[in-house]
């Protein structure tokens, strides 16, 4: 293997047959080059799946509602189902021990939100203290909402950073007053969120204040809760989706809603969404391997040919090399050796230019679903110990005929 | 150095079976320089392929330097071929991307020895055969008498017992031949065992013993007057 002689003895072949050795690099190159590329493609969409499912916790359960569009024990269709507080606790009695967290929310859509002379508009929310962990939001600085500000219907808000850097420009939030419609709320927290300024547009306070102010009475829009994850993430799913299914049922019971209706209670599961989406991803990675490895095998095939026809064309060669001594082995050595290194070669050259572009070109790939798109360096390993396996394999039958070729047929004169 | 009892040799193809050597008996001395004679389908190069362990006898002796020569699997004819002995061709066989010197020390190579000693001794033996300010020259940049020489001192190059030489002189015009005859020649005043196969009279007159071959069997086997190739060029 390290050989001077032998090295040379391949460098003057391959460098007497560029054209050749070209095509049959620029074969297997491609193949890795493709490979690296489809590999950190289906890295960079489950990047940007998994932050936006980062956005909320991925085990969630919301429930929202609409009007009804069948008709149930006499009443009629088109009728708006109202949440009440007394849904939330009916639910939470019913399914205390699974969850984790849990939330009713009076939301206010394009709420006017003043600070000395900015204003704007934003989406102001009622909520319970457990929010702040179902919205996977970071305390900046100060607090959340907590339980005795709901308990006493304070007027405390707690805001996005977005509002911050429109409205205070700069000037540190907490403890001062904003006005929601003219009301003064005292700034308690700030927070960040996975989301983005979607969400750290937003306002937070307690949902007893938002019933308060807002006439709402003991309405709420929607809850959510976290279901406590179990071990094994199939399990959690099967749990998640049981419970997701009783919520249902039992709201649309309270609220006499027809069992088969779905667009009057609806109960989203984000887990069995994520489920879903994470075998989606599976199948995409899947999918793109199978072409990458299809791809190397075309490449492959194509060297192996080659070394064929090398082979073929260097009968003579290899007769006078068995006939001056040669073994058997070195002549397998030989051939192998040459497959190896043009494989090798041509492969880690695909490798290196398609980590360069991912490198490259990655951080400039702006979309919702595909983020920092790459191959971490196990990965790539991989590629590399099977480019010299398939370059060994590639090597092997044209080496084993050279090896066969008996000197005596070599050296006939035609 | 070489003795050979009953060698029997055939092919087969397909049904039809070719006797090609029937019963050969032949025994060659140290410093010898014989020449094997025969028209064609004599049987002359089969023999010489057994002779250089290329082909294998069905029956009958082989004896080289007092090594029973049977029952090889490649890796010890390849040995015994490195070590035994030195090919020369009529198509001379020479590796066409390879300079002459690193075509003299390909033997070399596979006996093992490093590269430095290797072209030393390659340089040395093309010194011997005239052609040492051609070392670099690739083969298609020699003539014809050049080339045979270049292998000559290929063939010399590992030092073996026997040269074999099939038809050394069969690609070469007249006066070529007689110059690589001279050279031959030479190599053999030294002490070398050569055998030469060849159909040309006057080459085999230049050797010093004539073995007849036809149909399979030896018809004829004598010493001869060795004539000078160096009285001809």
């Amino acid at each position: 293997m390290f050989d001077l002689e032998r090295w040379q003895e391949i460098f003057e072949t391959l460098s007497k047959n560029k054209l050749r050795t070209f095509l049959t690099g620029l074969s297997v190159a491609s193949g890795i080059f493709i490979l690296v590329i489809l590999l950190g493609f289906s890295k960079g969409i489950e990047n940007g799946v998994k932050s936006q499912f980062e956005r909320d916790a991925t085990n969630r359960i919301a429930v929202r509602t609409g009007v009804t569009t069948k008709g149930y024990k006499g009443l009629n269709p088109g009728r708006y189902i109202q949440l009440k507080n007394s849904s939330f606790e009916a639910v939470e009695k019913k399914y205390d021990e699974f969850f984790e967290y849990r939330t009713k929310d009076y939301p206010i859509w394009g709420a006017n939100i003043t600070y000395n002379n900015e204003t704007g508009n934003y989406r102001v929310r009622g909520t319970l203290p457990d929010n702040q962990f179902i919205e996977n939001a970071d305390i900046g600085s100060g607090r959340f909402i907590n339980q005795s500000d709901v308990e006493g219907s304070k007027k405390v808000a707690v805001i996005g950073n977005k509002i911050k850097t429109d409205l205070f420009k700069g000037e540190d939030p907490i403890n001062k007053n904003l006005q929601v419609y003219g009301m003064n709320f005292k700034v308690v927290g700030v927070f960040y969120d996975p989301g983005g300024d979607r969400e750290e547009g937003q306002v937070y306070i307690p949902v007893s204040t938002a019933q308060k102010v807002f006439n709402a009475g003991e309405n709420i829009r929607n809850m959510a809760f976290t279901v406590k994850m179990a071990d094994n993430f199939n399990e959690a799913v099967i749990q998640s989706n049981a419970i997701a299914k009783g919520i249902e049922e039992q709201l649309k019971e309270i609220h006499v809603v027809a069992p088969d209706d779905v667009s009057a209670v609806r109960v989203f599961n984000t887990l069995e969404e994520a489920e879903k989406i994470y075998s989606l991803i599976a199948t995409i990675r899947a999918v793109f391997w199978f072409v990458g490895i299809g791809t190397i095998i075309a490449g492959i095939v194509g060297v192996g040919n080659i070394m064929l026809i090398i082979v073929k064309e260097r009968t003579k060669e290899i007769g006078i090399r068995k006939a001056l001594g040669a073994l058997p082995m070195s002549i397998v050595g030989m051939i192998l050796q040459e497959a190896v290194f043009v494989t090798m070669f041509a492969g880690l050259f695909g490798l290196v230019f398609g980590l360069g572009l991912l490198e490259l070109a990655g951080p400039y790939i702006q979309s919702d679903f595909i983020k920092y798109p790459q191959v971490d360096f196990n990965i790539a390993l991989t590629t590399v110990f099977l480019l010299v396996f398939a370059g060994a394999l590639a090597g092997f039958i044209p080496a084993y005929r050279a090896a066969m070729i008996k000197p005596i047929d070599a050296l006939r004169d035609e | 150095m070489i003795q050979i009892k009953d060698l029997h040799k055939s092919y087969h193809m397909g049904s039809n079976s070719l006797h090609v050597l029937k019963g050969i008996n032949f025994n060659v001395k140290e410093g010898e320089l014989v020449s094997i004679m025969g028209s064609s389908g004599s049987g002359k190069s089969t023999l010489l392929n057994i002779l250089g362990m290329l082909d294998e006898a069905d029956t009958g002796e082989y004896i080289l330097d007092n090594v029973p020569i049977k029952n090889l699997n490649e890796k010890i004819a390849a040995k015994y071929r490195n070590e035994f002995l030195g090919f020369i061709f009529q198509s001379f066989n020479l590796i066409n991307y390879k300079s002459a010197l690193d075509n003299v020390s390909m033997p070399l190579y596979y006996k093992g020895i490093k590269r430095k000693e290797r072209t030393e001794k390659a340089m040395h033996y093309l010194q011997k055969v005239g052609l040492a300010e051609w070392s670099h020259h690739l083969p298609s940049e020699l003539s014809g008498g050049q080339k045979q020489r270049v292998a000559i001192a290929r063939a010399l190059a590992s030092d073996p017992k026997v040269l074999l030489a099939d038809e050394p002189t069969g690609a070469l015009d007249t006066k070529t031949s007689y110059e690589v005859m001279e050279l031959i020649q030479g190599i053999n005043d030294e002490g070398k065992t050569i055998l030469v196969v060849t159909h040309e009279d006057d080459i085999a007159h230049m050797t010093k013993r004539i073995v007849n071959l036809k149909d399979g069997i030896i018809i004829d086997d004598s010493k001869v007057e060795q004539v000078r190739a160096s009285l001809h060029v």
